[in-house]
């Protein structure tokens, strides 16, 4: 009886439930509404900015004041102007791009030293303040820039601050540090190691701790002196951590600005822009001289010159085989 | 992960353990001395701190600057603006990255690479390439000096999407097929599967996405106008303009919006490294 009732019910067409179809299909629609969020945020705001900006960026744009009032912004197309006058006639924008490129060889050739002695130090046996240690080094990195950029002002001050009241010590006098256009790229770059030389030790500590230590026994029963080992075995494992230290230096490199803005005191910018980074320079043309088609074309030819920095990632890796 | 190593390079000569020592307590010492100068700067007077010869411990120890900070700048206020901001951009974020990377993680569907690919490219990507048009798109919709400004635009992030992928791949299929033929629908299993089961996980999103929020700085200078809806980060950037407040107030309050994010840290240190330590080293 009750197979009969349900076999004549299974055979009558039933009306459309939607909970029913819900039931029957939410593993394949569930993923879906898993990434809506992600997938509105990105086309409102990546994707549409991205294709304002490129509009922008051939255009002049005037009348931003008045457009804050309920008037509209004047556009004027101008072609390639924007880019043409970025990369041949704008010398504060060349300037931008130098000390960029200054900062990121400063980093390479002493952050990568000194962060990878670090490590080697924090990984060697019978070591103490280990715990200190991760803390005091990773402590620079988790503070605010902000506050960064103001205690290094004070720090560098030429007669009350630290700096030179240890260079005294050493008999040395101390010279005028942010106000003098030689000495603005070291100070940042020295700000700079003191942020980050702690944390791409991490880095490099995280990548030691991934070499086995059975290879280095057995080149060192093999006869292979310390340095030896350190070179052939230990360096290219470490490949990962290079490359990775390299790329995300050039990002931040081109992108620094809450740092410089407060060691200069933006809108200086260190005297003959010595301290003038790209993205300052953006912010600048964008929100103080409100020409804002010009900041999107440097906004456009600083995610080139990214997209080139994160692409040397695949070259590095096929240039550095083990 | 930071377990201690039997062998090690450089061997364990007495000389070389001596020598690394050296090295990290030297760092230890380096990486302190701004802290200290910012401390020690909090509780002096500015005669104190403008006198020959430098000291490194107050002459004179004095709450004068935190009075200074409460008194004459909205220094409150923009701790409270920023502590508001930063919780609700930290449940969100790690909520709609916990969704994405579970769909990622535990789901087949059309377009799933493409749409993997768009999150990588977004994480090269940096944010700030599009300052201006967000600077309008903001305008637009009236955001300017509206904490939407500060939510919304960063809510999803692919770096805490990218994290979360890696951690839910981790939870077993088995459990949640089993959820499944006992009729646990696809929502509740992320509710009360998923989630539960990758809590450490959330709790290091959860604190990277504050600590970021909590140090940005650009994208709040850019929307913010209004001094009394400021967050930390403006606030004590102009401390020195319109308030006219002394270096030592400047200090004090780099101090007291430093002291939670190095406490969180203390707290959470092994679990924070290695998250961020977790999608270098693979390359």
């Amino acid at each position: 009886m009750l197979s009969a009732h349900t076999l004549t019910t299974a055979n009558k067409p039933q009306p459309f439930s939607l909970a029913d179809w819900w039931s029957r299909n939410q593993r394949k629609v569930i993923p879906y509404i898993f990434l809506a969020p992600f997938l509105l945020s990105f086309v409102i705001f990546t994707v549409y900015p991205a294709g304002v900006s490129l509009f922008l960026s051939f255009q002049r744009t005037r009348g931003f004041q008045q457009a804050e009032e309920g008037g509209g912004v004047v556009l004027e197309y101008k072609g390639w102007a924007n880019y043409e006058r970025l990369l041949t006639k704008d010398k504060r924008f060349r300037a931008a791009m130098i000390n960029g490129a200054e900062f990121w060889l400063g980093t390479l050739l002493v952050q990568m030293p000194l962060a990878l002695a670090v490590a080697l130090a924090l990984n060697s046996p019978n070591i103490r303040f280990r715990i200190l240690g991760r803390l005091a080094f990773f402590a620079p990195y988790i503070t605010s820039a902000v506050v960064v950029g103001w205690i290094f002002r004070f720090v560098y001050d030429q007669n009350f601050g630290w700096m030179n009241s240890a260079l005294a010590q050493l008999g040395i006098e101390g010279p005028a540090w942010i106000r003098d256009a030689n000495l603005v790229m070291p100070s940042l770059i020295i700000l700079g190691l003191w942020t980050w030389v702690g944390f791409n030790s991490l880095f490099f500590l995280a990548g030691l701790q991934n070499v086995p230590d059975d290879l280095k026994e057995a080149a060192r029963i093999d006869g292979a002196t310390t340095i030896r080992v350190f070179w052939h075995i230990t360096i290219p494992f470490l490949r990962p951590v290079f490359v990775f230290v390299v790329v995300t230096g050039g990002i931040g490199s081109f992108s620094l600005f809450s740092q410089p803005y407060l060691l200069l005191d933006f809108p200086n910018t260190g005297p003959f822009d010595s301290g003038l980074f790209p993205l300052m320079y953006l912010y600048d043309m964008g929100f103080l001289n409100i020409r804002m088609g010009y900041a999107s074309a440097i906004g456009y030819i600083l995610t080139v010159v990214i997209l080139i920095i994160t692409g040397m990632q695949l070259l590095l890796f096929r240039l550095w085989k083990v | 992960m930071f377990k201690r190593k039997r062998q090690s390079e450089m061997g364990g000569s007495r000389v070389s353990v001596m020598t690394m020592n050296t090295i990290v307590l030297v760092g230890v010492l380096l990486c302190a001395v701004p802290f200290v100068y910012m401390i020690s700067a909090s509780f002096r007077r500015e005669g104190d701190l403008y006198k020959l010869p430098v000291t490194v411990y107050p002459r004179e120890w004095t709450m004068h600057n935190f009075h200074t900070l409460f008194e004459k700048t909205e220094y409150v206020r923009w701790y409270g603006n920023t502590i508001f901001t930063a919780s609700i951009r930290t449940v969100l974020g790690v909520y709609l990255a916990a969704l994405a990377g579970a769909a990622f993680a535990k789901y087949d569907f059309r377009f799933k690479r493409f749409f993997f690919f768009l999150v990588l490219a977004t994480l090269t990507l940096p944010f700030h390439m599009l300052l201006i048009p967000l600077f309008l798109l903001m305008r637009d919709f009236g955001w300017v000096d509206n904490y939407l400004a500060i939510i919304v635009p960063g809510m999803v992030n692919v770096f805490n999407i990218f994290l979360m992928r890696q951690y839910i791949e981790s939870v077993p299929d088995e459990l949640m097929d089993a959820a499944r033929i006992d009729g646990a629908s696809e929502i509740g299993m992320f509710h009360r599967i998923i989630l539960p089961l990758v809590r450490p996980a959330l709790g290091v999103v959860g604190i990277l996405t504050f600590v970021w929020t909590w140090n940005d700085f650009l994208w709040p200078l850019v929307v913010l106008h209004d001094d009394a809806k400021y967050l930390l980060s403006n606030g004590i950037a102009t401390m020195d303009g319109p308030y006219e407040v002394e270096t030592g107030a400047i200090m004090a309050g780099s101090f007291l919006a430093t002291l939670p994010i190095i406490i969180v840290f203390l707290l959470m240190q092994r679990q924070i490294i290695a998250g961020l330590t977790q999608g270098a080293i693979r390359g």
